[in-house]
């Protein structure tokens, strides 16, 4: 599904990732963790195709194609989804408007079929009950105003409404509390259909007991310095990254 | 992977529609201003005596006037004497119903999106088509009537309404209000009338739709709206001209009269030629448009979306004389290429408890300039005014300007005066999330400034908000940043 080659990647001329490797196969779960500043958001980006992260070297393909050289929206089109670590407000643009324009461009560049406005609500209601989520927010503009947690379930609304191939997670767990992480956590596991794949980047054990990944590796210094199974979180949690630093100074 | 802002801007050019021109044969005027040429004006739409004079009078004034030199407008000087004052199309005679209009003048509006005959002609909105000096044609003459409210061309005005038109002509906009005022005063063409009885509501939306074909013209239009006390009215304008190398003029004075109780929203769709992506051609678009509160309780609202013109210089200005009366001023203008606009309100409140409220958009692209100039005067004796506005300047690329000019003179130590001004560059953060989701670059783009505009163009006549909404999609093409 995801495979990424010893990736270089700069931004304003900085290198911030430095040879990272990483495999995710078709319906497996990986977690991504580590400390700040090491390259977590910038991977997510990356992925995205956000402007000025620059691949200067190394390989990512996605479902056999060289997602380098495609355009962020052809990248979704694709099947690939960012959830945001800080979702982004649109002010003006309707919540429910926004979510169905971005699923009828995917769908047209994939040449399937528009959604309607009736079906469209349809799907948007189930998953906004699903994560417990008003639906006056539908209503409202783009995150504008959402509180820290609306804007995290906001993301999994979108990502339940996209339906994805890969989906990103980033750090969509951080400022959620116990009962929202919960809901996120089975917003995620509803998705996992053995195809669907998923990058989770956190710092908590707690999502990923919840999840329990496939794999978990740790991000530091902008390359995957070590990985291992689900255990590898719980050791992390109890001992912290300070023994990384030294590994990789 | 993606290209960089500076790179996609100009890449793709923008398209202008409306940019083609109609092969008919024009009846013109010699080219250049004296009063001789003003004597033909006024002949050729055998106007009576009167409005002859009252021209001649502004075209003295004019003579003594100099050409404005706006701080933030860079205006190459117009050779007043190279125009055209007046360009119809050839007609046999002046048709008496829209069945005898040459089918080239129908099929040219029919292009525009303004059907005039009857089978097309749009539901439940009146249209006045006028091309270059002349009106062609006025649609629902007959249910107008019936309902007593005129709705006809200036010209027609002048033949049928005389006394109205002399009553109310000059009386918001004088000759001598400023250089451009003065010079449509002595050579206005058409324009439109409208005249709405006590105590009624327009029972339809009422629209004039303004095309420039004619080479080396001007278009000085007039439109005089009148509302009697507790009448209401919507009215709508719009206006598109060929692409072509050389500027070309449109001076407009719009006058709005609300008496006791009465209301009038005049919105505005503005898409003259802009002039090309290297700033050759385009309109210059100076406009003087005031409305008159002049009774107690009435009420002016103008909306305008701006997306066209080299130069733009318009205040669309409310004059609040009655008691409690309300001025409103809702705008987008947007700038793209080289366009530069100077635009914004003059509300002046003379009557106690008066109020007024502005919402300006400003969005610039390419290597635009975009100025909002807004004026909050409060006379001595008007007690307890209010205004509050609010100025957005949104910027797209990093070649582009905003400025922002309040003036707020209170003579009246009761006034409330507001204003909240924001500048904010379209977020490169807000582009990627959209495109993340994937919607392309230029959808991203239209979505972000529809968002914008969300309090402006829920204002307009619903027609007409998805015209002006597409029209800003079309204006963006290529401005992407
Ligand atoms: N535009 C930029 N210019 C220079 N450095 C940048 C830029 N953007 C990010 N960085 C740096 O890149 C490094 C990695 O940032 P990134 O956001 O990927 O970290 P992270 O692992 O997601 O951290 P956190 O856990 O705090 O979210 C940081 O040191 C950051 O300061
Ligand atoms: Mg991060």
């Amino acid at each position: 599904m995801l495979k990424i080659k010893d990736l270089h990647v700069s931004v304003d001329e900085q290198e911030i990732l430095k040879g990272l490797s990483l495999e995710v196969g078709e319906g497996e779960l990986h977690a991504v963790m580590g400390p700040n500043g090491s390259g977590k958001s910038t991977l997510g980006y990356t992925l995205a195709g956000r402007d000025d992260y620059e691949v200067t070297s190394g390989s990512i393909e996605f479902d056999g194609e060289d997602l380098v050289e495609m355009e962020p929206d052809e990248r979704a089109a694709a099947g690939v989804f960012l959830a945001f670590q800080y979702p982004v407000e649109i002010p003006g643009v309707n919540n429910a408007y926004f979510l169905r324009a971005a699923l009828n461009a995917q769908r047209k560049a994939r040449g399937e079929e528009e959604v309607d406005g009736v079906n469209f609500l349809k799907m948007v209601r189930e998953s906004l009950a699903e994560l417990e989520m008003d639906e006056s927010l539908l209503k409202r503009a783009v995150n504008e105003g959402f509180s820290g947690g609306e804007k995290k379930r906001n993301e999994i609304v979108q990502m339940a409404v996209l339906q994805p191939k890969l989906a990103i997670l980033d750090e969509t767990d951080s400022g959620l509390d116990i009962d929202a992480l919960k809901l996120v956590a089975d917003g995620i596991n509803r998705l996992r259909d053995g195809k669907r794949s998923f990058v989770v980047i956190t710092h908590y054990q707690r999502l990923l007991d919840y999840l329990t990944p496939d794999k978990v590796h740790v991000l530091s210094g902008g390359r995957i310095v070590e990985s291992g199974g689900p255990e590898l979180a719980h050791r992390l949690e109890s001992e912290g990254y300070g023994h990384l630093e030294r590994a990789s100074a | 992977m993606s290209q960089t802002v500076e790179q996609v801007q100009g890449v793709i050019q923008k398209r202008y529609a409306a940019g083609f021109t109609t092969d008919i044969e024009s009846d013109m005027i010699r080219p250049g201003l004296d009063e001789e040429i003003i004597a033909m004006i006024s002949a050729k739409k055998e106007e009576p005596e009167w409005m002859l004079e009252w021209r001649l009078k502004a075209y003295r004034h004019w003579l003594t006037m100099k050409t404005p030199n706006w701080a933030h407008l860079n205006i190459p000087a117009i050779d007043f004497q190279a125009l055209h004052y007046y360009a119809s199309p050839k007609q046999k005679n002046r048709p008496q119903s829209l069945d005898e209009v040459d089918p080239k003048l129908l099929e040219t509006f029919d292009r525009l999106g303004v059907p005039l005959h009857e089978r097309a002609r749009l539901a439940g909105v009146a249209v006045d088509a006028v091309f270059d000096s002349v009106s062609v044609g006025t649609t629902f003459q007959k249910e107008l009537k019936e309902a007593g409210v005129i709705f006809c061309s200036m010209s027609e005005a002048l033949q049928e309404h005389p006394d109205l038109v002399r009553e109310y002509i000059g009386s918001v906009v004088p000759h001598t209000d400023n250089f451009f005022a003065a010079l449509n005063s002595a050579v206005f063409s058409d324009g439109s009338f409208v005249y709405i009885p006590k105590d009624t509501v327009c029972p339809m939306e009422l629209s004039t739709y303004f095309r420039i074909n004619a080479r080396d013209t001007g278009q000085f239009e007039r439109t005089l709206i009148i509302a009697e006390p507790g009448s209401k009215v919507s009215y709508l304008e719009g206006c598109t001209a060929p692409m072509r190398d050389e500027n070309q003029l449109h001076a407009a004075v719009v006058e709005l009269v609300a008496l006791e109780k009465a209301q009038i929203k005049y919105s505005t769709v503005q898409n003259w030629y802009p002039g090309d992506e290297n700033g050759k051609g385009g309109i210059y678009n100076f406009v003087t448009k005031r409305g008159d509160c002049r009774g107690d309780d009435s009420r002016i609202s103008w909306t305008q979306v701006e997306t066209g013109s080299a130069i733009t210089w318009k205040y669309p200005s409310c004059i609040m004389r009655g008691e409690r009366s309300a001025g409103e001023f809702y705008s987008v203008a947007l700038t793209h290429n080289h366009q530069q606009a100077d635009t914004g309100t003059k509300m002046i409140h003379l009557g106690k408890d008066s109020t007024s409220k502005i919402i300006s958009k400003g969005i610039s692209a390419g290597r635009s300039n975009n100025s909002y100039r807004g004026l909050v005067r409060v006379a001595k004796k008007a007690t307890n005014v209010r205004n509050y506005t609010q100025c957005d300047s949104l910027l797209i690329g990093k070649t582009c300007g905003a400025h922002t000019f309040p003036y707020i003179e209170a003579a009246n130590a009761s006034a409330k005066v507001e204003h909240e001004a924001t500048t904010s560059r379209i977020g490169e953060d807000q582009l990627f999330y959209c495109r993340s989701r994937g919607l392309d670059e230029e959808e991203a783009v239209a979505l972000i400034v529809d968002g914008f505009c969300k309090e402006v163009f829920k204002e307009l006549p619903m027609e007409f908000a998805v015209e002006a909404k597409a029209l800003l999609e079309i204006s963006l093409e290529g401005s992407v940043g």
